[in-house]
């Protein structure tokens, strides 16, 4: 009962997206405000419904009614109640409903937030978002039912993938999606501005908040699922340059070059036309990666959905947004006006080069993701495009990225000329070529370059807080004044360093790794030691365990440093019961220089078992920068500029003069 | 500067960046692709040897061999040729006789193909999806059935 009610609960979201589409559409182009202002109780009337809808998909997985095929095929009794609540979108059909939810909350939040909005924009923008809702809609009804029933009704459900049982992975795709669908709302935006014709400041001061958002939310999304790959897939590394990594990973990059030409057009009125073209860029490889992993195209763990007609439908609502507003982009752009002049050498001009780059990078990384598939449609052969390529092409196109990061910020808009910001960089380049010294003096091997990817890193973060440093004059002032003034700068400057030094200490967290890990692989048996980066590893054995789903070989390694015990470490190789699928527990012990990572293989004949022992010198810095990433956005949100009137346009009619007395 | 120098200088240095991005890509795409064969292909291809590929089919039953110290050999067939494998590392976990097998790279001297990583990634019809489509296209195995 509960499942029909949120089946129908979809067909009335549908028909109000469709309204939602419509009506305000014919209201902005005809000029009547009541038609235009439709556009509000629908989008909220839509998040509600979506929002039931979700809700009674997962009632059925709390309450494990297997009746519904979604839930057979995903959920299991025996699994721990967040797995079941995770389960919920750890499957094809159920994934794509967290999908339009997310649209419809992004959706709902304009309507409300846009209070003052010019009622036209705000119209068409609620349309465009509307007309999104609509095709996903359509999908999740006809090719993509999650409330399909089974009769009869299994007793007991087959499980979720076992891989996917996993803190880390359950929130991953919540955070994925609301990066993905966040930038929906930056494409309503550009798709709505094309419509109108006009660009402004206050455009801009709109779509930078919403970026900036979805923005963080991808980066937290990418950063758990590298930490999922990290610890739970076993193999050690943190980045595969997996197709389904690299989806998520081009809206990541086409979202930070958006992030930062919104700016440009919200500061200086320049750069409207391209601004309008990234919008539309970023969310239609939002799109790709969307098709990418649902359409089951991939090899991959992640491509659960093996069903053609899927693929053919979402290519279709690829064609038809992507294409469509490209078109419209093309017919209409002319019509922006041009804004403001700038100097090659200029903040404008950094700016620019930062969008080159990102966008020759994200370039390079969808040539590499869609080759093998091109090739395979057409000429059939089979071919993996790996990390190689991307070392090759991406590595060297990002580089130059970083090193001119702390640069931009510190360059005035207009015109600017280097020698006086590459003086005011004279202690960041400093500390960096300090730290790079250091790294080369005490490093005991690994690559020669290595040092140079440390002192980059240090140059980034101390580059980063430069402009910080100088603007609360600490140092010439007494310190309780400079402190005054650093409380007191904006949170747009905080939050930029922040981001930027983020950035920095993810970088050192992959020179670290990928230049200095240490490796063991081999055969142990209990009593045998061996010793990695200054530490001795000792097996002691493996014992039987039985946990809620699964059984497991649990070890024991104990881990001493100079005789002196520091710690145990117990990873796991379980055996989940519905499928019989086996995976293992990483045994990971972070110290402060680097984390020890123990996985542990079969047993062999003779009481041995084959064990891979890593030191990963620096790896949680990856995670970490991205955090720091995260918390820069963050900052930058509560910026007094996006709460206080800012997004304002003028006022077209004059306010009357008060007529209370 | 005027509107039209902006214009070219922009221009001129956005296709600098994307021709110096185009000839990396280029260069990458020659250089570090890794093409998929299962035995018979690679055999009626001739694989040089040293040539890096991917090697695909199905763990033969009974052909694994552990050695001494984590080096396993084990035979990887489409049902109609096979081919030798030696692999130096611990196994993935999915990795089992009789199932779907993805090795990665060269053929050495002998015709034994020198494993560098061996993966087991699939669904849970416990095969990878170049292996299924191969084997489909052979006729030896079809959707939903187990080998």
């Amino acid at each position: 009962m509960i499942a029909e009610l949120g089946h129908l609960a979809l067909v009335l979201a549908l028909a109000t997206a469709l309204y939602q589409t419509s009506v305000p559409l014919y209201g902005a182009s005809t000029g009547d405000l009541r038609l235009m202002q439709a556009a509000v109780p629908a989008a909220l009337c839509q998040l509600a419904l979506i929002a039931f809808a979700f809700a009674a998909l997962t009632w059925s997985y709390v309450n494990s009614d297997f009746s519904l095929a979604n839930v057979y095929a995903n959920s299991h009794t025996a699994k721990p109640l967040i797995y079941k609540i995770s389960g919920v979108w750890g499957n094809h059909e159920g994934s794509m409903l967290l999908w339009v939810l997310i649209l419809a909350l992004n959706g709902a939040a304009v309507a409300l937030a846009g209070g003052n909005l010019p009622p036209g924009l705000k119209a068409r923008v609620l349309a465009v978002q509307g007309s999104i809702g609509v095709a996903f809609l359509l999908f999740i009804i006809i090719a993509s039912n999650p409330f399909d029933r089974l009769d009869p009704a299994p007793i007991e459900g087959r499980g979720l993938n076992p891989l996917l049982q996993d803190p880390a992975l359950a929130f991953h795709p919540p955070f994925l999606y609301g990066g993905y669908v966040g930038l929906s709302v930056a494409f309503s935006f550009a798709v709505a501005a094309l419509i109108e014709g006009k660009v402004d400041a206050a455009w801009a001061r709109w779509v930078r908040p919403w970026t900036l958002a979805a923005w963080m939310f991808l980066t937290i999304g990418i950063a758990m699922g590298s930490w999922w790959a990290y610890y739970e897939l076993g193999w050690g590394g943190f980045w595969f340059w997996d197709p389904v990594e690299n989806a998520s990973l081009m809206p990541w990059l086409a979202a930070t070059a958006l992030l930062h030409s919104a700016i440009v057009v919200e500061k200086r009125n320049a750069l409207k036309i391209w601004t309008v073209l990234l919008a539309i860029l970023a969310f239609s490889l939002s799109l790709v990666g969307t098709f990418l992993v649902r359409s089951g195209v991939l090899t991959s763990v992640h491509a659960f959905a093996v069903d053609p007609t899927r693929g053919v439908f979402i290519l279709g609502i690829l064609g038809f947004f992507i294409g469509g507003a490209l078109a419209l982009y093309a017919w209409r752009a002319g019509s922006l006006k041009p804004g403001g002049l700038f100097q090659p050498v200029s903040r404008e001009g950094a700016l620019v080069l930062n969008n080159v780059i990102l966008g020759a990078a994200a370039a390079a990384v969808f040539i590499g993701t869609l080759y093998p598939l091109a090739l395979e449609a057409v000429a059939g052969d089979k071919i993996s495009v790996g990390p190689p390529y991307f070392n090759l092409t991406f590595v060297p196109l990002i580089l130059p990225l970083l090193l001119l990061v702390p640069l931009g910020p510190l360059m005035p808009w207009k015109r600017s000329d280097l020698k006086g910001v590459t003086e005011r960089l004279q202690a960041a380049a400093g500390i960096a070529l300090l730290i790079g010294v250091a790294t080369f003096a005490i490093r005991a091997r690994g690559p020669w370059l290595a040092p140079f990817g440390i002192a980059l890193g240090a140059w980034l973060i101390a580059g980063s807080f430069t402009d910080i440093v100088e603007r609360c004059q600490l140092g010439r002032m007494p310190t309780t004044a400079a402190l005054k003034r650093l409380a007191g700068l904006p949170g747009a400057a905080w939050g930029m360093a922040l981001a930027h030094a983020g950035l920095g200490i993810v970088l050192i967290g992959i020179v670290g790794v990928t230049a200095w890990r240490e490796e063991r692989i081999m055969v142990m048996k209990p009593g045998d030691a061996v010793s990695l980066a200054g530490l001795d590893v000792t097996y002691v054995g493996a014992t039987p365990f039985t946990g809620p789903n699964y059984t497991a070989d649990r070890g024991r390694f104990v881990v001493r440093r100079d005789g002196q015990e520091i710690t145990t470490l117990e990873p796991e190789k379980r055996e989940f019961q519905p499928g019989r699928q086996v995976t293992s527990e990483v045994g990971l012990h972070q110290f402060l220089t680097g984390d020890l990572y123990i996985v542990m293989g079969e047993g062999r004949s003779g009481g041995g078992r084959s064990v891979r022992i890593y030191f990963n010198p620096l790896a949680s810095l990856i995670w970490f920068g991205a955090l720091v990433m995260f918390i820069g956005g963050a900052v930058s949100l509560t910026d007094r500029r996006y709460r206080i009137g800012a997004p304002r346009r003028r006022p077209r009619l004059a306010v009357k003069p008060a007529e209370q007395g | 500067m005027t509107r039209k120098q902006q214009r070219a200088l922009l221009l001129i240095g956005g296709l600098a960046l994307l021709g110096i991005a185009a000839g990396l890509v280029l260069y990458a795409l020659n250089d570090s692709i890794v093409f998929f064969y299962t035995p018979s292909e690679a055999l009626a291809r001739h694989v040089a040897e040293g040539q890096r590929f991917r090697l695909g089919g199905l763990v033969e039953k009974g052909s694994v061999r552990h050695d001494s110290n984590d080096a396993v050999t084990f035979t990887v067939t489409d049902r109609d040729r096979a081919m030798a494998v030696s692999y130096q590392g611990q196994l993935p976990d999915l990795f089992r006789e009789g199932q779907g097998v993805v090795a990665e790279g060269r053929l050495g001297p002998g015709g034994v193909f020198q494993a560098d990583s061996v993966l087991a990634k699939h669904d849970e019809t416990y095969m990878p999806k170049e292996v299924a489509d191969a084997l489909k296209a052979k006729g030896v195995w079809k959707e939903g059935s187990t080998p």
